[in-house]
């Protein structure tokens, strides 16, 4: 069991020696953002548990090793959930990791991303001091909103302590749809359903099918289901894990590289890349699985008000996260410099 | 005595190298200098603190405010951005070596995008402008602070500003998409994007609510929402404080998140009565006000539970709105309660601290004792469903140190606020009000993580400088005075 000193006491030795830290959970997503060059490992998996958890103030407070499964049992005893079903691409995903990455699941585009939860965090910071930002609350804007800044840094700010996530009841039921739809009309469709009121809880194109989750009561849904004659999916529960987890076969081709596009939902499709696509989040998530050049990939998702990572796969000269534009790397590197003087935590994993 | 004369003379000096510089920018109505002109931008909503800049400048185009920023950059001139002026924390305050860029002109909706439900808007466009707007394709930016006839979206991602619904709809920073900024360089940084997610440091949630002191936002994409396609507002009352804000925690722990859920303690309800004539039990302690919307089969039966739930909390009556037109009356009350509160006494001070809700009660409790000791009355209107507080302090400017004692009475609730595990500041931001409280609220390192995101991005500190984050001298000069003899501010350490 590793304590709160032990985490400070190897940061100020990294701090002292000048010598960058990988920090690591459960290791899920390593692959995830480019590799740090270091063999000095500090572990958070040991430091977990959860601190503070009221259902009836819709938060919970967790220590940052602690696994994004164990997590979602505790909430789910009290009927409640995490809102942004993070992927779990191993049992061993913690929530520090999950927060770090800030990587959403099928869920968010609905009802709150990861930074969307964030209500506050406990974190070591770049001079080794244990600080403090943002709480319990919701409503909270007392200084910079350091805590959402630590949604999706990588761990290069500091290392996180712990972490206050908004939760929310579960819904009573989700049943899924199936609605055939040839690829071209995929984005039309998602932008009717945007339209349509419905109570969805997830979406996604695959095989010139969508899928559409929607949550609320029992009678009320089957109600809905027959007004509209709808198709249902017995299989829902299994396939939104594998598209949250990314077990679906989709994510397993293999041989080409794996891209993700986060874009402006109605966008037109870029038929240069719609051979093998599978759509999430309404339209704003595009998985392709894809050898077009890099460059195309990068501009079209740019072109589309987004960006494109390179998921899976490595090709030679790419890196995961494309550069931004100069003056918003200029802040990145400046607010790195000011918050990480020293350089010790993941260096480079971003940029 | 010369020295002071060569500081005044360098003052004089470098005030007419700026004018000179942004006359040759500005046109006459761009530029205000003349005392009368500047007056009315002396203060914010926040109107016992009061200072006059250099000058006012209000440009039309984004270009003239990058070169407006180049000037001031170059010079070391503080600027401070105004939208509307409706902010409660002094955020707007002007600089006296500096100048006030209000962003009144630069008021248009770009674009409405249904397909997409986004708005592209300039900063100083009016909050419900937005959704009369979006109105035509059913859609409506949620984030609706009482202000929103007044203030601009601008000053709403400034302060991060929430609003009778964000209880279920979010606040400002989860209704935006993207910002462009001139940054203190007079460059356009543009954060955040077009899509759902991004990646990189989260530059967007840094910018929402950082008050001025980072960027000058010049261009805002929001989030719409789909009208929802009913609604149902039901009023309660209470005979006893604690029923009422205790009812606020059973009915989100039942699993029910409503629109809105609003609370009013007996003095908010007959001024409101008095000012709005909105049907309000004047004999009760406290009323519940509660707004449920979704589909028509979901809202009856929550409706349902909520009404079981407000009775097993003791609910003296309850009121379900039959007719569109009665839930704008059963809203008008609410929405006018602070002009409402206002007409009690010469002047009051709107407090905005953050609880957790179960704590509602204890500190509902605490602020009456308070009221006691410090013989000022007190309303509570507040948004009971966020846990965020508005204590309206009444108290009487023209009698010799009231606003002081006012202050202090503030501080205590702010602190009070704090110890419940809670914030000094839910919506209002902390701007030069509350500046002394972030120094009970973080710790020295945490105030210096605060300075290090300013320099990250202004690194000459001129934009918005000595607001929201307090110099560690500051704390520490605090820190001392707390101990020697428990009483503060003294009126003669100067506050910013
Ligand atoms: C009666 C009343 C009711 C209110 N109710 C609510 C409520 O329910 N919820 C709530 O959150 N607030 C409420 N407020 C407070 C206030 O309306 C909000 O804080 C609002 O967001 C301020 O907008 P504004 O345009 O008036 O900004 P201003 O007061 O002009 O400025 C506020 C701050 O933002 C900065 N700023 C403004 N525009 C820009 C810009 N373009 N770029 C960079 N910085 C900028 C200013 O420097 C200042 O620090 C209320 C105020 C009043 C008077």
């Amino acid at each position: 069991m590793s304590t709160v000193k032990q985490l400070q006491q190897q940061i100020q030795t990294a701090l002292d020696k000048k010598s960058p830290l990988f920090i690591q959970g459960g290791g899920s997503k390593a692959f995830y953002g480019n590799p740090v060059d270091t063999n000095n490992r500090l572990i958070t998996t040991d430091y977990n548990g959860i601190v503070d958890y009221q259902p009836s103030e819709l938060f919970v407070t967790v220590k940052a090793g602690t696994t994004l499964i164990e997590l979602e049992q505790v909430l789910a005893e009290k009927q409640q959930q995490l809102t942004f079903e993070a992927p779990i691409f191993k049992k061993e995903t913690t929530i520090g990791g999950v927060v770090s990455a800030g990587l959403s699941g099928p869920r968010s585009a609905y009802a709150g991303s990861i930074r969307d939860s964030v209500l506050g965090v406990k974190i070591i910071n770049g001079h080794g001091e244990i600080v403090s930002f943002g709480g319990q609350v919701m409503k909270n804007v007392a200084g910079y909103d350091m805590s959402r800044l630590m949604a999706g840094s990588l761990g290069t700010l500091g290392l996180i302590l712990e972490v206050s996530l908004k939760v929310l009841p579960k819904p009573e039921v989700e049943m899924t749809l199936m609605l055939p739809c040839p690829h071209e009309e995929a984005i039309e469709n998602f932008n009717e359903l945007r339209q349509s009121g419905l109570p969805i809880s997830a979406s996604c194109y695959i095989d010139s099918e969508i899928f559409v989750r929607i949550a609320g009561q029992k009678d009320h849904l089957n109600a809905l289901i027959r007004r509209h004659r709808w198709k249902t999916y017995d299989q829902g529960d299994r396939f939104w894990e594998s598209i949250r987890n990314h077990t679906h076969l989709f994510f397993n081709h293999g041989n080409m590289p794996l891209w993700r596009l986060s874009v402006s939902p109605a966008s037109a499709i870029n038929g240069r890349l719609n051979t093998d696509t599978m759509i999430e989040w309404g339209g704003g998530v595009r998985w392709v699985n894809s050898n077009t050049p890099a460059n195309i990939i990068v501009t079209s998702a740019q072109k589309k008000g987004g960006h494109a990572i390179l998921f899976r796969g490595a090709i030679p000269g790419v890196r995961t996260f494309p550069t931004p534009d100069p003056e918003v790397l200029k802040i990145h590197q400046n607010l790195k410099y000011k918050l990480d003087p020293k350089g010790i935590f993941n260096p480079g994993r971003i940029y | 005595m010369f020295d002071d004369d060569s500081d005044e003379q360098r003052k004089l000096k470098r005030n007419a190298e700026l004018l000179f510089h942004l006359r040759g920018l500005l046109s006459d109505t761009e530029l205000l200098t003349e005392i009368e002109d500047l007056r009315p931008y002396e203060c914010d909503g926040l109107s016992a603190y009061k200072k006059l800049p250099i000058a006012v400048v209000i440009p039309t185009t984004v270009e003239q405010i990058q070169q407006i920023v180049n000037i001031c950059s170059r010079m070391f001139i503080p600027i401070v951005a105004r939208g509307a002026g409706t902010g409660l924390s002094g955020g707007a305050l002007p600089h006296e070596m500096g100048i006030i860029l209000s962003l009144a002109r630069l008021n248009k909706i770009l674009d409405v995008d249904p397909l997409n439900q986004t708005a592209t808007v300039q900063p100083g466009v009016r909050n419900i402008s937005i959704s009369e707007a979006a109105k035509p394709y059913g859609l409506f930016y949620a984030p609706d602070p009482s202000s929103q006839i007044a203030c601009s979206i601008g000053g709403n991602v400034a302060e991060n500003a929430g609003g009778v619904h964000c209880l279920k709809y979010g606040l400002t920073v989860h209704n935006i998409l993207q910002v462009t900024l001139v940054n203190a360089d007079g460059e356009l940084l543009t954060v955040g994007s077009l899509a759902l997610d991004n990646i990189g440091y989260d530059l967007l949630a840094l910018i929402t609510g950082s008050e001025g002191m980072l960027g000058i936002i010049v261009e805002i994409v929001v989030k719409l929402k789909q009208k929802p396609p009913a609604i149902n507002v039901i009023l309660a009352a209470f005979n006893k404080t604690e029923d009422a804000a205790n009812a606020v925690s059973k009915i989100i722990g039942a699993g029910i998140i409503p629109a809105g859920l609003e609370m009013m303690d007996a003095l908010a309800i007959q001024a409101a009565e008095d000012f709005a004539q909105a049907g309000y039990p004047r004999d009760a302690q406290a009323i519940l006000l509660c707004e449920l919307d979704g589909s028509e089969e979901r809202l009856e039966f929550e409706s349902q539970q909520l009404c079981d739930l407000l009775n097993q909390c003791g609910a003296s009556s309850i009121r379900e709105a039959s007719s569109s037109e009665e839930q704008a009356k059963l809203w008008a009350g609410r929405k006018a309660a602070f002009p409402a509160v206002g007409r009690l006494a010469p002047d009051y001070y709107c407090m905005d601290g953050t609880i957790p809700r179960h704590q509602i009660a204890h500190v509902l409790n605490k602020i009456g004792e308070l009221s006691d000791y410090f013989d000022l009355k007190v309303a509570n209107v507040f948004h009971a469903g966020d846990g965020n507080l508005h204590p309206l302090i009444l108290y009487d400017a023209n009698q010799e140190g009231e606003f002081l004692k006012a202050e202090q009475f503030g501080e205590k609730i702010l602190q009070l606020c704090v110890d419940a595990g809670g914030t000094i500041t839910g919506e209002h931001g902390v701007g030069s009000e509350k500046i002394d409280s972030m120094c009970y609220q973080f710790s020295d390192a945490e105030i210096s993580q605060f300075h290090a995101i300013k320099e990250a991005f202004d690194p000459n500190l001129i934009l918005n400088p000595e607001k929201t984050i307090p110099t560690l001298h500051r704390c520490a000069e605090l820190g001392q005075m707390h101990v020697h003899d428990g009483q503060l501010p003294h009126p003669e350490i100067p506050r910013f």
